[in-house]
C-alpha cells in the first residue's frame, strides 16, 4: 500500500482520537478530501519541479504516534539552547513530553494545540485563527491539516511579551522503524506584542523520519515576531516545512533559516501582508555536503501599500549535494509604493553538487521598487591569497571567507547565544576552529 | 505632469495599427484543414523529394501525439488546428531576376511599409529575400552574393538545389520532435530562407527577409536555417508586419541556426505582427522556436525587438557546445493593449570556457502582460562558465503586468553566474529634471524609454535601428524617438 492510500484510509482511525463536534473537525475532513484528489506533488508541477518526494513515498511510515517514551534532559541538552533560560514545547515521537517541557498561562499562553482544541477557553482564537492563512489548496498542508491534533499554541495577548524566548523541539527516538510526524503549530501576537521563537526538529537515530509540519504565524499591528529555525538533522530524516504568516498594518515579522543537515529538506515560506507599512524579513542561510537536498520556497506576496521585504539566502554546497531556492514576490495592483528586494547568492565547492535557483518576479502595480539577483560563484583567489599570504592556513582561510560570506544572514539574529550556536554549527561544517565568534 | 499618463494611456489605446493594410493578390490556398494528405499535398506542391516528404510526415505523426503547451504565462484561446488553411502562395508565382517584374501591387504593399526595396537595394546594399504568405516572391542581390559562394535562397529552393546542405543541417538544432509548434512546422513549413555561408566567408551585406502575413485564415509557417561554416561571420535581419485582420493568425516559425568553429551569426528581429486592436480582439498568435548552435569559439547572437502579437511565445537560445563560444542575447518587448508577451532566452552551456550575456528589456502598458523566463543551465562539463543576466521591466500605468521567471541550474563550481532583475517606472524625478531644463514632458518620457532600451538598439544593424525606433513610437505613444 503507498503511503497516500495509507494516510487516507488512517483518517478515519485518527477521527476516533479527536472530538468529532468540535468545529476544527469539520475542517479536517475537508483537508483530507483535498489531499485524497491531489496525492502527493510531483515533479510534474513547477512547484516541485527540482525535488522529488518519491522515494519518501515508498516507505512504510507509522502514523500514529505511540505513547509518550521518555529521555533524560542529560541526553538531549545539546538540542535545547540551554545557556540561555527559556520557554520550552518539547515533543517526543510526536507525543508532547511533559518532562522536558516549560510552558505558561501567566500573561501569555505558550501551550499545546490539542489544550487549545480540547479548552473553551481557546476556542475564540482557534475559531479566529486556525486554518485562515494556511494554503487550502496546496496538498501537503491540507494533508497536515486534515491531522492536525497537536503541536505548539503560542497565544500573546496585546501589548505582551513573554519575560523569554520560547523553544520548540520535536524529537524522533527510532523507537518505530520508520516514523512519519505532522506537528501543527499556531502563532498569534495580537497588537504590538512581541515574540521570540527557535524551532528546531532532530532525529536521535538512523530511522527513517518523514515530518510534514505547518506553522501559521499571525502579527497583529505593530507586533514583532522573530522565528529562527535550526535544521541540523540527520542523514535519515526528512522534512517539509510549511509556514504561513498574515501581517496586519506595521508589523515586522523575521524568519531566519539554518539549514545544515538531513536528507531533504523542502522550506515553503509563505508571507501575506495584509496592511501597510508592513516590514517582512527572510533570511537563510544554506552549508551542505553529501547528498542532502534542500528546496527553499518562498513567497512574498504585497497586497497593500508601502509595504518593505527582505529576501537573503546564501547557500555553500560541496560533495552531491543539491540546493534549489525559488524565491516569488508578487505585487497586487494596489500596492503601491511597495520596496521588495531578493538575493541569492550560492558557492559551489564541488562538481558533482547542483544548484537551481529561480528568483520570481510577478508585478502588477507600476510606482514599486523591485528587484532580484542571483550569483553563482566560488571564493574570491585573491582573497584566499591574501590571507595565506599573512600565515593562515588554506582550510582555515576558506572557512574564514565563508563565515563572512554567510554573516550578513546572521548579523541580524537578535538571540546571542543563537548566533554562537549557529557559528559553532558552521565550524563544525566547516571542520575547522576559528578562535573567534563573528 | 502635463502631459499625464492618463492622457499617454488614452493616446496609446486610441492609435490604430498603421500598417493594417491588405493586399489584394490572388492566392492559391489549399483546403482548411490538417492530415497526411494535406501533409503530402504541401510537399507535392514544393515538387520536393521523397525523403523531405517522409521528413514531413515523421513530423506530422509525432505532432499527433503531442499536447499544446500550457506552461507560459498567457492565456488565449487555442487555435483550431482544422480550421487553418496550411498553404497559401501568391497565384502569380513569380520568378523574377529583377524587381520590375514584381507584381506592382506587391511592391506598393512593401512601400506602405517604408521598406522599398529599390530603394534598399540602392541605398542600403541589403539583399531582401521577401517572404509574403509563405512563399518567397523576390530575392535581390543574389548574383552578387554567389559571387562569394554564398547561397541564400527560399528554403524550398534549396531543398531542390543542394539537398546535400539541407538534408545535413535541417532538424539538427531544433528536432522535428522538439515541441509541439516546431513539430507542426516541420510537418507543414511552406517556405523560408536558407542561407550557407563558405569557409572563411565574410558576408559582404546584411542579409534580410521581411515576413508577412497576408490571406486571411491562413497560418505562417516559415523554417530559416542559417549555416556559417568555419571562421564565416553573417548577419541576418528579420522583420516581420501583418495587416488588420480581425480572427487571431497562427504564426509557428522555426529558425535554426548552425555556427561551425570560429563562425560568427548576427541575428536581428524586428516583429511587429498585428498585436489586436485595443479591446484585444483579433492578432496575432505567434509561437517560434528559435535556436542556435555554437561549436568551437563560434559566437551567434541574438537580438530582438517584439512590438507586435497578441501572444508571443519565443525563446530564442543558445546551445553552447563548442570550447570558448558565446552566446548573446538582446531584447526589447513592448506590450500595450491586451498583449500578451511570454519571452527569453535559454543558453545551454556543455562546453569549456562559454560565455552568455541576457539583457533583457520590457515595457509594459494598457492592459498587457509581459514575462521574461529565462533558462541559464550549466552542465557538469563546462568548466569556467559565465553567464550574466539582466531582466529590466518598465510599467506605465497600474494595469499591466510585469513577470520575471529566471532559471538557474548549475552543476560546475567553477561557473560563474549572474542574474539580477529590476522593476520601475518612468521616475517623476527624472521627468521633473527634463522639465526644468525645458524639455516637454512628452519628448522627456520619449528620452527616457530610448534610454531604457538603449543598451539594446544599439546591437542592431544601423538599417534596423531606425526602424525599431519608429516601432516603439508606434506600439507606445507616438512620441519616442
Amino acid at each position: 500500500m503507498d503511503l497516500k492510500e495509507k494516510l487516507v484510509s488512517s483518517f478515519l482511525a485518527f477521527e476516533d482520537s479527536v472530538d468529532l463536534d468540535h468545529p476544527v473537525h469539520e475542517v479536517r475532513s475537508e483537508a483530507i478530501k483535498n489531499f485524497e484528489a491531489k496525492g502527493f506533488p510531483s515533479k510534474k508541477e513547477e512547484a516541485w519541479k527540482y525535488t522529488s518526494l518519491n522515494s519518501l513515498q515508498k516507505i512504510d511510515f507509522s502514523i500514529f504516534p505511540k505513547e509518550e517514551t521518555n529521555l533524560e534532559y542529560k541526553d538531549v541538552k545539546k538540542y535545547f539552547l540551554h545557556e540561555i533560560d527559556t520557554y520550552k514545547i518539547v515533543f517526543v515521537d510526536g507525543v508532547y513530553s511533559s518532562y522536558l517541557s516549560e510552558t505558561t498561562h501567566d500573561g501569555v499562553d505558550v501551550c499545546l494545540m490539542s489544550s487549545a482544541f480540547s479548552k473553551p477557553m481557546f476556542r475564540q482564537v482557534i475559531e479566529v485563527y486556525f486554518n485562515k492563512a494556511a494554503s487550502q489548496d496546496e496538498s501537503l498542508t491540507s494533508l497536515n491539516t486534515a491531522f492536525s491534533k497537536e503541536g505548539a499554541y503560542i497565544y500573546i495577548p496585546k501589548n505582551k511579551m513573554p519575560k523569554k524566548p520560547i523553544q520548540i523541539l520535536h524529537l524522533a527516538t527510532g523507537n518505530e522503524a520508520a516514523l512519519m510526524l505532522q506537528p501543527r503549530n499556531l502563532i498569534v501576537a495580537e497588537d504590538n506584542a512581541e515574540v521570540q521563537i527557535i524551532e528546531r526538529h532532530q532525529s536521535l537515530t538512523d530511522n527513517e523520519v518523514f515530518t510534514n509540519s505547518v506553522t501559521e504565524i499571525f502579527a497583529g499591528k505593530d507586533a514583532i515576531v522573530d522565528y529562527y529555525k535550526v535544521q541540523n538533522d540527520a542523514a535519515t530524516a526528512s522534512l517539509v516545512d510549511n509556514t504561513y504568516i498574515s501581517q496586519k498594518d506595521s508589523s515586522v515579522v523575521r524568519v531566519h533559516t539554518f539549514s545544515f543537515g538531513g536528507k531533504l529538506i523542502r522550506n515553503n515560506l509563505n508571507f501575506f501582508q495584509n496592511g501597510e507599512r508592513i516590514d517582512s524579513t527572510l533570511k537563510g542561510v544554506t552549508i551542505l555536503g553529501d547528498k542532502q537536498h534542500v528546496d527553499h520556497h518562498t513567497l512574498v506576496h504585497h497586497r497593500q501599500p508601502n509595504c518593505e521585504s527582505h529576501q537573503d539566502y546564501k547557500g555553500i554546497f560541496g560533495d552531491r549535494s543539491t540546493g534549489v531556492f525559488n524565491g516569488k514576490i508578487i505585487v497586487d495592483k494596489i500596492a503601491q509604493k511597495t520596496d521588495a528586494f531578493q538575493q541569492n547568492n550560492n558557492i559551489l565547492l564541488s562538481d558533482k553538487a547542483t544548484i537551481n535557483s529561480k528568483p520570481q518576479l510577478e508585478i502588477f502595480a507600476d510606482d514599486v521598487k523591485c528587484s532580484h539577483g542571483c550569483t553563482i560563484g566560488q571564493l574570491d583567489d585573491e582573497a584566499l591569497f591574501y590571507l595565506r599570504s599573512r600565515g593562515i592556513p588554506k582550510k582555515e582561510a576558506t572557512a574564514l571567507l565563508m563565515y563572512a560570506f554567510a554573516n550578513n544572514v546572521l548579523e541580524s539574529v537578535r538571540i546571542p547565544e543563537l548566533k554562537a550556536r549557529v557559528n559553532k554549527i558552521i565550524a563544525n561544517k566547516l571542520g575547522v576552529r576559528v578562535g573567534f565568534d563573528l | 505632469m502635463a502631459y499625464t499618463e492618463e492622457e499617454l494611456k488614452k493616446e496609446l489605446e486610441t492609435k490604430e495599427y498603421e500598417y493594417g493594410f491588405y493586399t489584394d493578390i490572388e492566392s492559391d490556398t489549399l483546403p482548411k484543414g490538417l492530415n497526411e494528405e494535406i501533409v503530402i499535398a504541401i510537399s507535392k506542391k514544393k515538387e520536393e523529394p521523397d525523403w523531405m516528404t517522409e521528413w514531413r510526415l515523421e513530423a506530422f505523426r509525432a505532432w499527433q501525439e503531442m499536447e499544446e503547451p500550457e506552461w507560459a504565462n498567457v492565456t488565449y484561446k487555442k487555435p483550431d488546428f482544422q480550421g487553418i488553411s496550411y498553404y497559401s502562395a501568391p497565384n502569380k508565382k513569380p520568378k523574377y531576376d529583377s524587381l520590375d517584374e514584381v507584381d506592382p501591387e506587391l511592391l506598393d504593399t512593401f512601400k506602405k511599409l517604408g521598406i522599398s526595396i529599390d530603394e534598399q537595394k540602392k541605398l542600403a546594399g541589403v539583399a531582401v529575400d521577401i517572404v509574403m504568405d509563405s512563399v518567397s516572391v523576390a530575392t535581390t542581390f543574389k548574383k552578387t552574393l554567389a559571387e562569394k559562394g554564398i547561397i541564400f535562397c527560399s528554403i524550398s529552393e534549396a531543398i531542390k538545389e543542394h539537398p546535400e546542405l539541407v538534408k545535413k543541417y535541417i532538424g539538427t538544432v531544433v528536432p522535428k520532435k522538439d515541441n509541439f509548434y516546431a513539430a507542426l512546422n516541420s510537418a507543414v513549413f511552406s517556405d523560408g530562407s536558407f542561407c550557407y555561408i563558405p569557409k572563411g566567408v565574410r558576408c559582404p551585406m546584411e542579409l534580410s527577409t521581411y515576413f508577412r502575413i497576408n490571406q486571411a485564415g491562413t497560418g505562417q509557417f516559415e523554417r530559416t536555417l542559417v549555416v556559417a561554416d568555419e571562421g564565416s561571420y553573417v548577419s541576418y535581419l528579420e522583420g516581420c508586419t501583418a495587416p488588420s485582420r480581425d480572427e487571431n493568425q497562427l504564426h509557428a516559425a522555426v529558425v535554426e541556426l548552425i555556427a561551425l568553429d570560429n563562425a560568427e551569426i548576427k541575428y536581428s528581429t524586428v516583429q511587429n505582427w498585428f498585436p489586436g486592436d485595443k479591446e484585444g480582439k483579433g492578432g496575432v498568435f505567434n509561437f517560434v522556436t528559435k535556436r542556435g548552435l555554437c561549436e568551437k569559439n563560434a559566437k551567434i547572437s541574438w537580438t530582438q525587438v517584439e512590438t507586435g502579437s497578441a501572444v508571443t511565445w519565443k525563446y530564442p537560445s543558445c546551445v553552447l557546445k563548442g570550447d570558448n563560444s558565446i552566446g548573446e542575447f538582446y531584447s526589447i518587448a513592448v506590450t500595450n493593449n491586451f498583449q500578451q508577451a511570454d519571452t527569453g532566452t535559454k543558453m545551454i552551456h556543455l562546453g569549456k570556457n562559454t560565455k552568455s550575456t541576457i539583457i533583457s528589456k520590457g515595457i509594459s502598458a494598457g492592459q498587457s502582460q509581459n514575462s521574461y523566463r529565462g533558462l541559464v543551465q550549466v552542465s557538469s562539463r563546462a568548466e569556467n562558465a559565465r553567464n550574466f543576466s539582466q531582466c529590466d521591466s518598465l510599467l506605465m500605468g497600474n494595469r499591466c503586468g510585469a513577470h520575471t521567471f529566471p532559471y538557474i541550474e548549475v552543476k560546475n563550481k567553477s561557473a560563474q553566474i549572474e542574474h539580477e532583475a529590476t522593476t520601475s517606472k518612468i521616475g517623476e524625478d527624472q521627468i521633473f529634471y527634463c522639465n526644468q531644463r525645458g524639455i516637454d514632458t512628452e519628448k522627456a518620457i520619449a528620452l527616457i524609454v530610448n534610454g531604457f532600451s538603449k543598451e539594446v538598439l544599439n546591437k542592431l544593424p544601423m538599417e534596423f535601428a531606425v526602424e525599431a525606433q519608429k516601432l516603439l513610437e508606434i506600439s507606445l505613444e507616438g512620441s519616442v524617438g
